[in-house]
């Protein structure tokens, strides 16, 4: 084996390095450098993203073609890599209270692997390594979701996510061992020359796609959703609703169109039923919710649903919409949860929606960052928002799934509401003692600041999304 | 020329910084703040001007097209794309020397003005909005960049009329101007997206091969496009707005309202010139009779009118329309042949910003004094304000046409343009030149001359009828007279710019000559039309005035109220489009889009509730629902599909 094929790797090496080195630094730190502790991984992240960004235009195809990358998965690399960044420097807080700040080295450790898993799940180029990868990038998220262990919700979301996961891999392991049987290969590109169509590989597709389905959080794999977001630190229902969704919905992609190509037909039907499911049954229940945290969860299954409508049509647009899309939800989705992670530190609570009331004239700032991010979330333009959707309709639109295309935006008339129903509890509903002003964080403000510039900019900056075009494929 | 940029930069980053923390600031930084900036501008503008022109003309005789700046900001196909930059041609640098010069006139002006207004900074803040707006307006490399801008420019002048929005005749104002210019500018958007769609570009100047393809169209494009230009440069009879924007505060009139952003319409059809020659010259010429009427209608209307302000708007809105009669009656881009309007009509848009600015600032400054509009309170009132006097008067010849003065220069190639178009037109506008030197004199003496209102009050006080005594009109404060005197040297003195030189029809270096013909003759008249003020309005009380006022009462009346053009819209929108049109579609909304909505709303709240317990926070449950899913779509995918 030629080992210098490792040095390929440039992102995945890098990633390698900081875990390492936010481990010895956590052995060895001690009196004021472990005050220190946070500012270094921040740091750390922050070059490593530079790193992936200035590592993500090159293509490179490894280990006999088990490992491939490509500008465009440099790309996704890259946006899940400042995602977490933006992430960790919202946990500041929770990562310094007395509960936590024992343990913060094992936060940064778990959450870097998983980071490092999704890396892997997205080069990889064959089944073996892909769902090691996806087990690297679910297991270690177990142990984040109950990393509150002593609170009660914590660990029983963490009990939850640990067997729902363990079931959703096995039913995946159970599609993969039958596409092996029928192509006696795992590669992805062999897979595909030997795929026929015959009923026992339709079953292993339903499989497959339930495993990945359970990860993007799709009706009917999504019921553990509500209740681990609920339970699980903010930070971690955070990580979980974008970035993790983020690789899974792309892996997803790029599976569907380089493996199961010749069953188009099937898959297509899939999403159909599945993306109609998921964004009308995660709106019907968005309304209902006064927690802001499983209204959230809910408010990202529809979305996860508007994501699948880029995967419809497997084209090359389609690819830059999801992408376009994953990016500016990052952006305000990490701007929702951010918010409501400041509120819960300070108020030592779960955040539910009639906490809001009247948060617009204590805390003007939070506030107006909050109704911003959620106009993004409702695609209301000119946010950036508005834009991706468009993207993500046009694409559906062009490979012809009008009433699909149809369905959602019925669907986000429905999603308005919701999402306004925060806004009007902000700015509207009186309340004479609503939470009292506080002070967040530096960090948090520092990603405050980012995400509100993401939610408006990149809209309006249009290259953003052409340089993510220039480098997508389809099928 | 790559520091241009910085033109349009300052002014932004004044209005941001004004903007957001301008109400922490004291009155007198704000103010810095704003016209420093905008002296930097200014100094750029020149500089830019002096480099533009200096660097003199290409091989082909041309001052060459500079776009320092272009990016593609929304690629929409090949050749459609929406860009933003900067072009430098003639006639934008040009617009720039104008805009920046009256706008830092007003921003020194606006230190004494609005001394110790409430507000101060937000007018400051929208003063460095509104130049920014225009700035990016005339150096827009596209027809579509010009729209974006074109709206700021509307948003700004109204958020400035409406700045004393305590006063409800304000607001309506701010209203009134910015839906009438809105409505022009729904034709002027349908036009540019035709020219989009057909010809597909957004570019002033397309390839020929683009416009043959779009054919008859581009005809119609162009005329929605000047609709759009009438509704800001205020031709009738979408005039209506101009008038009331007098709301405002009068800096604002000088520079919104006089000088810069209702010329934007003939800057406008001035831009599209090429395209208005070579595919739809009768459109041009419709323009010419629509600005002649104008003209016309204007000025007779400003001879009935006793607001001082009102005179001014009523005058602008004339001497916009004779810019647009100029462009007009051009028959061929050759300025020797047929084409001599387009210079003209640059020319006096140039002299006009002027000598127009500096009206209102002097009626700024008059006002100021005397606090009221109304010429009934002002008269005799040279002794008291003698440098308003002097060049308020320098104003009114330079507007009359009488030489040396500018307006004589750039008037009188416009009547030339017209003599060559047709004799009638020629006459006509001739006739509108008259009238123009009648009603200004008319104004000028029933300020500075006659009765003096506050003399006649002292009387009354000292003869124990009046308990207050009446205060003494006093000169305006140095930080307002300096831009009047600076205003009145540059309107005494523009007329002797070789203006040919820099801007024609064609690019081609043209020298003005006058035609001796038209020059005397327009003389004459405009001396003889002073002749007839002098006599009707110098005096106190002239008998000459009271017989005209008797014998033509009922036209005096009517032309007082504007030939009851307001009544006319008022009662076609309340009347008409409110009762026939809106309130059927507003039924409809409210039955059928809401009642839809509703049900819509009520349906999804049942739905919700009726699938509740799916989320039953079991796991057991969960795997099944799962495992009926992975089971119920592999039997529809197999048996179904």
């Amino acid at each position: 084996m030629n080992y210098i094929q490792f040095l390929e790797m440039r992102p995945e090496v890098s990633l390698l390095a900081i875990f390492v080195a936010v481990f010895v630094y956590d052995l060895v730190a001690r009196g004021k450098w472990r005050h220190y502790f946070h500012p270094v991984v921040c740091l750390l992240l922050m070059l490593h993203t530079a790193i992936c960004l200035g590592e993500s235009y090159r293509e490179a195809e490894l280990f006999s073609g088990m490992y491939y990358t490509c500008p465009m998965i440099g790309i996704v690399k890259t946006i899940l890599t400042g995602g977490t960044l933006l992430l960790v420097m919202q946990a500041n807080k929770w990562l310094r209270s007395a509960n936590t700040t024992h343990k913060q080295g094992e936060f940064y450790t778990l959450l870097l692997s998983t980071l490092f898993g999704m890396y892997i799940m997205i080069s990889a180029r064959h089944f073996l390594l892909f769902f090691i990868g996806m087990e690297l990038a679910s297991l270690p998220l177990a142990c984040l979701v109950a990393f509150d262990k002593y609170r009660h919700h914590s660990a029983e979301a963490g009990v939850k996510y640990i067997l729902t996961s363990m079931f959703s891999s096995a039913v995946m392991l159970y599609g993969i061992s039958f596409i092996y049987g029928t192509t006696g290969t795992l590669y992805f590109a062999d897979v595909a020359n030997n795929i026929t169509g015959v009923p026992l590989q339709v079953f292993a597709l339903v499989l497959f796609f339930a495993g990945l389905g359970f990860k993007i959080s799709l009706v009917p794999f999504h019921l553990w959703t509500a209740d681990t977001y609920q339970g699980a630190p903010t930070v971690v229902s955070s990580y979980l609703s974008v970035i993790s969704k983020g690789a899974a919905a792309f892996t997803l992609m790029v599976v569907l169109i380089q493996v199961f190509a010749p069953m188009i037909k099937y898959w297509q039907t899939i999403l159909y039923i599945l993306t109609v499911l998921s964004i009308t049954i995660a709106n019907l229940f968005a309304i209902r919710q006064t927690d802001l945290k499983r209204f959230m969860a809910f408010s990202s299954i529809s979305q996860a649903g508007y994501i699948m409508l880029a995967v419809i049509g497997g084209s090359k647009e389609g690819m830059s919409a999801l992408v376009y899309y994953v990016l500016v939800y990052i952006f305000a989705n990490l701007a929702v949860f951010g918010i409501i992670e400041t509120i819960e530190h300070h108020t030592r609570s779960n955040v539910s929606r009639d906490d809001c009331n009247g948060l617009y004239k204590t805390n003007p700032k939070l506030a107006f960052l909050m109704t911003l991010a959620l106009f993004s979330l409702a695609g209301i333009p000119p946010f950036a928002g508005f834009f991706s959707k468009f993207f993500v309709f046009m694409s559906a639109f062009k490979a012809e799934f009008w009433v699909l295309v149809f369905i959602a935006l019925i669907n986000t008339v429905i999603s308005l509401y919701y999402y306004l129903l925060i806004v009007k509890a902000m700015y509207i509903t009186p309340n004479d003692n609503p939470i009292p002003y506080f002070p967040s964080s530096k960090y948090s403000r520092i990603s405050f600041v980012v995400c509100l510039a993401g939610i408006i900019l990149l809209g309006i900056c249009s290259f953003v999304f052409e340089e993510i075009d220039k480098f997508s494929f389809g099928m | 020329m790559e520091f241009t940029i910085f033109i349009l930069a300052l002014p932004l980053l004044s209005f941001l910084v004004l903007a957001l923390a301008g109400m922490k600031m004291p009155h007198k930084v704000a103010g810095t703040i704003g016209t420093v900036s905008l002296a930097a501008v200014a100094v750029l503008s020149y500089t830019a001007a002096a480099l533009y022109f200096g660097g003199g003309r290409g091989a082909d005789g041309l001052f060459p097209t500079l776009t320092p700046y272009n990016f593609v900001w929304l690629p929409l196909t090949d050749n459609l794309h929406i860009d933003m930059g900067i072009m430098l041609d003639p006639i934008s640098v040009m617009m720039l020397i104008v805009i920046s010069t009256v706008s830092l006139m007003v921003h020194i002006y606006s230190f004494g003005y609005m001394k110790g207004e409430k507000g101060f900074q937000r007018y400051y803040a929208f003063l460095s909005l509104f130049t920014f707006s225009m700035l990016g307006l005339v150096v827009a490399t596209n027809i579509f960049q010009m729209y974006v801008f074109w709206e700021l420019v509307g948003v700004s002048s109204y958020l400035l009329i409406g700045f004393y929005y305590t006063k409800k005749a304000a607001i309506a104002a701010s209203k009134k101007a910015f839906i009438v210019t809105r409505f022009a500018d729904l034709f002027f958007l349908v036009g540019i997206l035709f020219y989009g769609y057909y010809a597909g570009t957004f570019s002033f100047t397309p390839d020929a091969m683009l416009l043959a393809s779009a054919g008859a169209v581009i005809p119609v494009a162009l005329g929605l496009m000047f609709i759009g230009g009438a509704g800001k440069s205020a031709m009738f009879p979408l005039h209506i707005w101009l008038p009331d924007a007098m709301e405002g505060p009068t800096p604002v009139s000088a520079l919104i309202h006089a000088a810069t952003m209702v010329v934007a319409g003939v800057y406008l059809v001035a831009r599209m010139f090429p395209l208005f020659i070579g595919y739809a010259p009768e459109v041009l010429h419709i323009v010419a009779y629509i600005g002649a009427f104008t003209a016309l209608y204007a000025a007779v209307v400003a001879c009935a009118q006793t607001d001082i302000k009102r005179v001014l708007a009523f005058s602008t809105i004339s001497q916009i329309a004779f810019m647009m009669v100029a462009l007009g009656v051009c028959t061929s881009d050759d300025p020797h042949d047929g084409g001599l309007g387009y210079m003209a009509s640059m020319f006096h848009l140039f002299t006009h910003a002027m000598f127009k600015g500096l009206l209102f600032l002097g009626a700024g400054s008059i006002i100021h004094a005397v606090h009221s509009n109304e010429r009934d309170h002002m008269g005799g009132l040279r002794k008291y304000m003698p440098v308003t006097h002097i060049t308020f008067l320098i104003a009114c010849l330079a507007i009359a046409g009488i030489p040396p003065f500018s307006g004589f220069f750039s008037k009188d190639e416009i009547l030339t343009a017209c003599y060559d178009y047709s004799l009638v037109m020629g006459v006509f506008m001739s006739g509108v030149a008259a009238l123009t030197a009648f009603y200004m004199f008319r104004l000028y003496y029933l300020i500075f001359w006659g009765n003096s209102y506050y003399e006649s009050q002292l009387a009354q006080y000292k003869k124990g009828r009046l308990t207050e005594k009446p205060h003494a009109p006093h000169e305006a404060p140095f930080a307002m007279l300096l831009p009047l005197i600076i205003l009145a040297v540059v309107s005494t003195l523009a007329g002797f710019i070789p203006f040919g030189e820099f801007v024609s029809s064609n690019g081609h270096a043209y020298t003005i000559h006058l035609d001796t013909a038209v020059a005397v003759s327009s003389i004459i008249l405009a001396v003889s039309a002073i002749a007839v003020a002098t006599a009707m309005y110098a005096k106190a009380r002239s008998r000459v005035v009271l017989t005209v006022k008797v014998q033509g009462r009922k036209f005096l009346i009517a032309a007082y109220h504007r030939f009851y053009m307001d009544e006319l819209w008022l009662f076609v929108t309340k009347k008409i489009i409110f009762r026939g049109i809106s309130r059927p579609i507003a039924w409809f909304d409210k039955h059928v889009i809401d009642g839809t909505m509703d049900l819509l709303g009520k349906g999804a709240q049942r739905l919700s509730y009726s699938i509740r317990r799916l989320q039953s926070g079991n796991i057991q449950s969960y795997s099944i629902y799962f495992l009926h899913g992975v089971m119920i779509l592999a039997l529809i995918l197999i048996f179904l599909v």
